[in-house]
């Protein structure tokens, strides 16, 4: 009953993006189109579920008995650098369109404060294995909900008429400030 | 001249904020008050200054397949060495930054810096582009959070950063009609688009007088 609470807060109610801050570049950048939104969803879910399970390994069974848990942000980058690596070579292989259309944004996953930022949270939470990997999960589904209705709303603010100044990425970000307002709404839920 | 120009630019005509929309996820969530952009905008400003100096003094040795790593590397020791240091000098800053400072290493104002001019350029020129960088990295939190303190909380306040009782000046001035959405994620937002829609404004009307001064030139 804790996981699914955990769960949901973190998808919805703390979501990383609307209440944290994480990922904003990604959130601008890839969000032109809702499909390459959803691509983008589905590697950062990767890379953050299998990043939240290795670094909370690495730090509770190396670092930790080892007593150099200042490593702590270098070990975790390097971790997140070759998952990064990994989604890349294994997307050029089996998918040349999908790494073709996400271009730049893909070896940037590397500087998605998400993945980093779940990493570092689960530490100093003091999770478990297990809660750790439910916070990853959860915190990448939240991400690919967030990421994906808001590539669809910019679709439509395409073809709105809005003033000169606001276009582009001001009426992005009002956007993103109105979805914010509605994330906090269901605040008290869990 | 050149060397002030190349300090120059990073304050305003390629400020990373306002105009490079880089290192947006920290500019939104540290700029609830003056005395954290101001911290934010110090820590930053250090490792850029730090990274930029290292990067451009390997830049012949680094090969160039693995640059990338290395940068990371190279931010990540730094970044930790400024965490450790504000935990020990600036407990009450570092305790409200929070998660925000050890995720200066996944900025991309540094490492788009290590990248695109100290791995070319000498070690001079590549503390100079740092130094206005990182100040107009704190140029930019600090105009983001002045409107969001105002209207959020109805007045200013400074602390001390090395010392947190010691108050520089805090000023109400309409503490009952202030507007705490926004402190909140969602007034952070609305803040940087009403900002960014400014500086977009600024810039048309720019193009807009280039292109008359062109056109009664060509009279």
């Amino acid at each position: 009953m804790e996981l699914v609470s955990l769960f949901i807060g973190l998808t919805f109610v703390n979501n990383v993006v609307l209440s944290k801050f994480y990922a904003i570049c990604p959130l601008l950048g890839v969000s032109k189109k809702p499909k390459n939104a959803l691509n983008m969803g589905y590697a950062v879910t990767f890379v953050i579920f299998v990043s939240s399970i290795v670094t909370w390994l690495i730090y509770n069974c190396i670092l930790v008995p080892l007593k150099i848990e200042y490593l702590d942000l270098i070990t975790f980058i390097l971790v997140i650098a070759s998952l990064v690596q990994f989604v890349e070579m294994f997307l050029k292989k089996t998918s040349p369109e999908i790494y073709k259309s996400m271009g730049v944004y893909l070896p940037l996953i590397t500087t998605n404060c998400a993945v980093l930022g779940v990493a570092l949270d689960n530490i100093s939470a003091g999770y478990n294995l297990i809660e750790a990997a439910v916070a990853g999960l959860a915190v990448s589904i939240g991400f690919t909900i967030v990421i994906y209705i808001f590539a669809t709303i910019r679709e439509r603010l395409d073809i709105a008429n809005v003033p000169e100044s606001f276009k582009g990425t001001p009426i992005a970000l009002i956007t993103a400030g109105i979805m914010a307002c509605a994330i906090a709404g269901i605040a008290g839920l869990v | 001249m050149k060397k002030l120009d190349i300090f120059k630019k990073g304050l305003f005509i390629e400020n990373p904020i306002f105009v490079l929309l880089l290192g947006l996820c920290s500019a939104l969530a540290i700029t609830t008050s003056l005395t954290n952009a101001i911290g934010m905008g110090m820590a930053v400003t250090c490792v850029l200054i730090m990274s930029n100096v290292i990067i451009s003094l390997l830049r012949n040795i680094i090969p160039n397949e693995i640059r990338i790593p290395v940068f990371i590397v190279v931010i990540a020791t730094l970044v930790k060495c400024v965490q450790m240091l504000m935990n020990a000098y600036t407990p009450a800053l570092y305790e409200s930054l929070g998660v925000f400072i050890p995720l200066i290493v996944v900025n991309c104002i540094i490492l788009g810096r290590a990248e695109s001019f100290a791995s070319k350029n000498g070690i001079v020129d590549s503390l100079l582009d740092a130094l206005g960088m990182g100040l107009g990295y704190t140029f930019a939190v600090l105009v983001i959070s002045f409107f969001r303190e105002l209207i959020g909380t109805g007045g200013l306040s400074l602390y001390n950063p090395f010392d947190a009782s010691q108050v520089i000046f805090d000023v109400k001035i309409f503490a009952d009609y202030a507007v705490s959405l926004f402190t909140q994620p969602a007034g952070a937002f609305m803040t940087l688009g009403c900002i960014l829609a400014f500086v977009q404004f600024l810039k048309i009307k720019k193009e807009k007088k280039a292109k008359k001064l062109k056109e009664a030139e060509v009279k």
